[in-house]
């Protein structure tokens, strides 16, 4: 396999991957596995697959997962409420037909696709433990039965799957063993300058050497209940230009302070080291 | 050779699978290494580690594993040349250490980095010899020794560098965290049962009622399912525990949030548990321990954190207590004993770091309470055993202790 076949995401003008990430995607895709993607809230996860598909130009289903998801409701639903509905009223649908009343979940789309997609399924983590066990047979085989129709759904190119979860719960090892794996790490202050720019292209380098200099800062206070994180950052940077203020000019606190840090402690330890 | 790595990768109880070993090799095969370690650090890392609580495990068995791989003495070796066939970077030098320059050659350097690398154990700071970071050792990074060869560090960062650096100590499953992770494991906790208001649609039901009814609707409603687990959590303050204060309080916001459990209750003790408790952490409203006992549940899981350090007498001893006023006959382990008899479950939960506990009270302790270290592993298992029993932890041999303490 030559190179250029391997190194098919190199990130997008308007999202910076850090080398390792890149690698990471570039091994799922190259081994057709999903890719397990963790890392601190803000850091960019769910954007990953976004821009990966656009950055390979191919459509992305997503599946946002809550704490009622069901692995079935991602393959499909068969809405027996509005049958029986129909055969009840009466409606425009032939109520012996139950194929009118299957919906295809984001699941279900991505394997009936008739090209190669990218699906997300973000926050994997938030579901019921058994979760992601459910979706080990239609992860692997990339098919699945519709056992009300007897119709079977195989993908024809096996979709390039970006899995994010939180750490909020353990995942099974079964699940894991047929990932990929990556961890995204909190970037440094020159990729963080790079992402920056490229939210904000505008900005001088004095104001943005500044605003991260008060970033870092922010994030190496001890015992913050939650450190503020790049997309933070950029909201904050957002609403600095947007009411023109100077940071270098700024005495006596940090403005806005309200869109880095979220919790009611935190402004409070902030304000006080500030003080002392 | 890698089928070692792999077997290094387990002894330090990393779970690798054939399954990821075999998509390894897949990889390999495809050259998604691009031939270099660094390649294969990221490659292998990506497959197989799933958890960044393993990334340092993964960094030790790589660095163990790699330390003797001469393809990376050789390329450090090509930098060197190269760094010392490049008078530029020579031109900070003073006269000095020009000369001193000349004290190693090349080819001395390289044997004397490649017999160290072997040497070498671990990570090392500062010092004259090993290679690390800091000091005046002619290898490793940030040095002050002219003729010093730097391993990995500054541009185009090796993996045995980043391995080296150990980055992803901190996630460690091992070491103690913060109120979300212990949140987290606060979670299994539970048993979930059907009570209060109707207010949940049951399906099931419906579908059946409405069958019998001839296919008018009939809707049938049942309560919610709630966690019925009852906890009562008893903690250590002041003293030897104040070092351990901050992380309690955690664990406390974590298992006090609202509606977390079925009942939640909260009490404090100094030291060790003698005839009261109290309500709040000053002491000033006690509680006797039989009014307690009398209040609860057999079903409460009891979870008491404290370091368990004292001076066996004031464990031992009948009227132990520190405090002269307490007119209690029983030891202070007999209270002990009498709460863990009275609960089903009962867990200890220890923010003393095990490796102390051997040859102290702490010893005598969790023969009556199942203890656990005060990590997130620690209160995992503990959680497993509150809701499903199994095996406690086994700590020392307290017998042989107390007589050697007592005489």
């Amino acid at each position: 396999m030559s190179d250029a076949a391997f190194d098919q995401f190199q990130g997008t003008s308007s999202y910076i991957a850090s080398e390792e990430l890149r690698h990471a995607v570039n091994v799922a895709v190259a081994l057709a596995r999903p890719l397990l993607v963790r890392g601190e809230p803000g850091t960019g996860k769910t954007l990953l697959a976004e821009n990966l598909a656009r950055a390979l130009d191919l459509p992305l289903i997503r599946w946002h997962v809550k704490s009622t998801t069901k692995a079935r409701d991602g393959l499909y639903v068969y809405d027996t409420v509005a049958r029986l509905h129909d055969s009840r009223f009466g409606g425009d649908h032939d109520v012996r037909d139950i194929a009118q009343y299957i919906k295809l979940g984001p699941l279900g789309e991505a394997l009936a696709a008739p090209s190669r997609v990218v699906l997300l399924i973000d926050e994997i983590d938030k579901a019921d433990i058994e979760f992601p066990n459910d979706l080990l047979l239609e992860l692997d085989a990339m098919r699945f039965r519709i056992d009300e129709t007897g119709r079977e759904v195989a993908a024809r190119e096996r979709p390039i799957v970006i899995i994010t979860s939180n750490n909020e719960k353990e995942l099974p090892d079964a699940f894991l063993r047929r990932c990929v794996f990556h961890y995204i790490q909190f970037p440094s202050r020159e990729l963080m300058a790079e992402i920056v720019r490229v939210h904000h292209p505008d900005l001088s380098d004095r104001v943005l050497d500044n605003a991260l200099e008060v970033f870092f800062g922010l994030r190496s206070t001890p015992r913050l209940r939650k450190k503020p994180s790049t997309s933070e950052l950029i909201d904050w940077i957002c609403a600095l230009k947007k009411a023109g203020v100077d940071l270098a000019r700024v005495s006596g606190g940090i403005p806005f302070l309200g869109t880095l840090l979220k919790t009611e402690q935190d402004l409070e330890a902030v304000g006080k080291r500030a003080k002392a | 050779m890698l089928i070692d790595f792999l077997f290094e990768l387990r002894a330090r109880k990393l779970p690798v699978s054939t399954h990821e070993w075999m998509a390894l090799m897949e990889a390999l095969a495809l050259g998604l290494h691009e031939s270099s370690l660094d390649g294969f650090y990221h490659l292998c890392r990506t497959i197989c580690v799933k958890d960044i609580a393993h990334y340092d495990a993964y960094d030790e068995a790589f660095l163990a594993y790699f330390k003797d791989v001469h393809v990376a003495a050789l390329k450090l070796t090509q930098e060197l040349a190269e760094w010392l066939a490049d008078p530029r970077r020579l031109e900070g030098l003073t006269e000095e250490q020009r000369r001193a320059l000349q004290e190693l050659d090349v080819e001395r350097l390289r044997e004397l980095f490649e017999q160290r690398l072997r040497e070498q154990r671990e990570r090392h700071d500062g010092g004259r010899r090993w290679i690390g970071t800091g000091g005046t050792s002619p290898f490793g990074t940030n040095g002050q020794n002219p003729t010093g060869m730097r391993a990995g560090g500054g541009g185009g960062r090796s993996a045995m560098a980043v391995a080296d650096e150990r980055r992803f100590r901190e996630y460690r499953r091992d070491v103690v965290l913060d109120v979300r992770q212990i949140d987290v494991a606060l979670r299994g906790l539970r048993r979930l049962g059907r009570e209060g208001a109707q207010e949940e649609l049951d399906l099931d039901e419906t579908v059946d009622q409405t069958c019998r009814n001839a296919g008018e609707i009939e809707v049938v409603f049942r309560p919610p399912r709630r966690n019925r687990v009852k906890v009562l959590l008893l903690m250590d303050v002041g003293g030897s525990m104040d070092p351990h204060a901050e992380l309690v309080s955690r664990l406390f916001t974590a298992a006090s949030r609202a509606g977390r459990f079925a009942k939640f209750r909260s009490y404090y003790f100094h030291n060790c548990v003698y005839n009261s408790i109290y309500e709040d952490a000053q002491f000033r409203k006690g509680v006797p321990v039989a009014d307690l006992l009398a209040g609860s549940d057999r079903d409460e899981k009891l979870v008491v954190v404290g370091d368990a350090l004292m001076h066996p007498a004031e464990l031992l001893d009948p009227g132990g207590s520190m405090y002269l006023y307490s007119q209690q006959r029983a030891s202070g382990i007999e209270w002990l004993r009498r709460l863990a008899a009275h609960f089903r479950c009962a867990a200890w939960l220890n923010p003393e770091p095990d490796r102390f506990w051997p040859g102290t009270t702490i010893e005598v302790i969790a023969s009556v309470f199942p203890m656990w270290p005060l990590t997130l592993d620690g209160l995992s298992a503990s959680v497993r055993y509150l809701v499903r029993g199994g095996e406690r932890p086994r700590v020392g041999d307290p017998a042989k202790w107390v007589k050697a303490a007592l005489g």
